[in-house]
């Protein structure tokens, strides 16, 4: 086990965590800088790659992409230390916050800045909501769709758990694309163009 | 308990498509209703500092509430479990993705999923914005935090300004108004 290129990968990814403040395409020019240029560890075409399959499975694109480029480089060993690289700070941040929340929280000006922190929080989400709405929502079908998950939590809250709904939504759209094809029309599968430098998705 | 976290957050990093703040009706599902281990106001307080923190919103949510309920090894645990699914489906498909990425079939199924996830973090807005009070009998305080909101969306929409920028003038602003 080459412990050396195992510490170069983790220290690399730990230098890159701060970054991914951004959102995880924020990554791609520290990427580029370090994984590519630096070490060429990567050819640039393959970054591309990268983040299309980090984006493509399930978890957030800083992760998947450590853990792929990890893998690429050194194996199972090798994603472990991007991983780790890449968690660590944030894991840490995290932790010290929420202590510090903990602590402080009944602490009345706290509780004052909380109180507005909640419906800012409500901004963040509708903010994300509007973010993949407009590549998510291309068609009458993607709406309804869209309009049938809000109905689905809402009614089936308590009933039906809502991971279901990833499910039910794949499948959909296999479906939807599968029926459309039947009858002579094209659905517009290839997503437009989706943000490169976000924020939290 | 650690069990049931573990699996709960696996099954949240098994879906997590679309990323961290679809995830909040899940999170709500399990951590909420069916484990009780918050209310919806603590949860909405979780989000907050996952969204003041590096890294992605849905991995801090599961170390907070990691930390939160079991301490350093929830955290441990909780971490662990959301990032076990896509370890193992990376290293599984991960050389064979060129092919996989661009077959049809993937890409209707996003097709479809899109939505959804847009879906679901609209029921996440909804939710949170019911519990913090902002749609109730209109009152001082309801008109106070949908300004709140509309500043932030603002701040976030049109003006580009960071996440964690608005939360921490917001919190000011909560100082002064709320204090």
């Amino acid at each position: 086990m080459n412990w050396k290129q195992l510490s170069v990968l983790f220290v690399t990814f730990l230098k890159m965590s701060p970054v991914t403040f951004g959102g995880g395409y924020a990554m791609i020019p520290v990427i580029e800088r370090e994984v590519v240029d630096k070490r060429g560890w990567l050819r640039a075409e393959e970054v591309a790659d990268v983040f299309a399959v980090a984006g493509s499975v399930p978890g957030a694109v800083a992760v998947n992409s450590a853990i792929f480029i990890g893998y690429r480089i050194a194996g199972v060993m090798g994603a472990i230390a991007a991983l780790l690289g890449i968690c660590l700070p944030t894991f840490c941040i995290v932790i010290g916050l929420t202590a510090f929340y903990t602590v402080a929280k009944d602490n009345p000006k706290i509780e004052a800045a909380f109180t507005a922190i909640r419906a800012t929080v409500v901004a963040l989400i509708v903010y994300a909501a509007i973010k993949i709405g407009k590549t998510a929502i291309v068609d009458f079908a993607t709406g309804a769709l869209a309009v049938a998950a809000v109905a689905l939590l809402f009614f089936g809250s308590g009933r039906i758990h809502p991971a279901w709904l990833i499910v039910i939504g794949g499948a959909a759209g296999i479906i939807i694309v599968k029926i459309k094809e039947r009858m002579g029309k094209s659905a517009k599968i290839t997503a437009q163009d989706e943000q490169v430098y976000d924020y939290s998705i | 308990m650690l069990i049931d976290m573990f699996i709960t957050f696996f099954i949240i990093g098994l879906v997590s498509f679309g990323g961290g703040y679809a995830m909040i009706p899940l999170i709500q599902e399990e951590v909420v209703n069916r484990h009780q281990w918050m209310d919806t106001t603590a949860l909405a307080d979780i989000v907050a500092v996952a969204g003041m923190s590096p890294g992605s919103i849905a991995t801090n949510i599961a170390v907070a509430v990691g930390f939160r309920e079991g301490g350093m090894l929830g955290a441990v645990v909780a971490s662990i479990a959301i990032f076990l699914p896509s370890f193992i489906i990376i290293l599984i498909i991960g050389k064979a993705f060129d092919r996989f990425q661009h077959h049809q079939l993937v890409k209707s199924a996003f097709y479809g999923l899109r939505p959804i996830v847009a879906g679901m973090i609209l029921y996440a807005a909804i939710l949170f914005a019911q519990n913090s009070g902002m749609i109730a009998k209109l009152s001082w305080y309801t008109w106070s935090q949908i300004l709140i909101f509309a500043g932030s969306l603002a701040a976030l929409l049109l003006m580009r300004k960071h996440p964690l920028t608005v939360l921490v003038l917001s919190g000011l602003v909560g100082i002064a108004v709320y204090g």
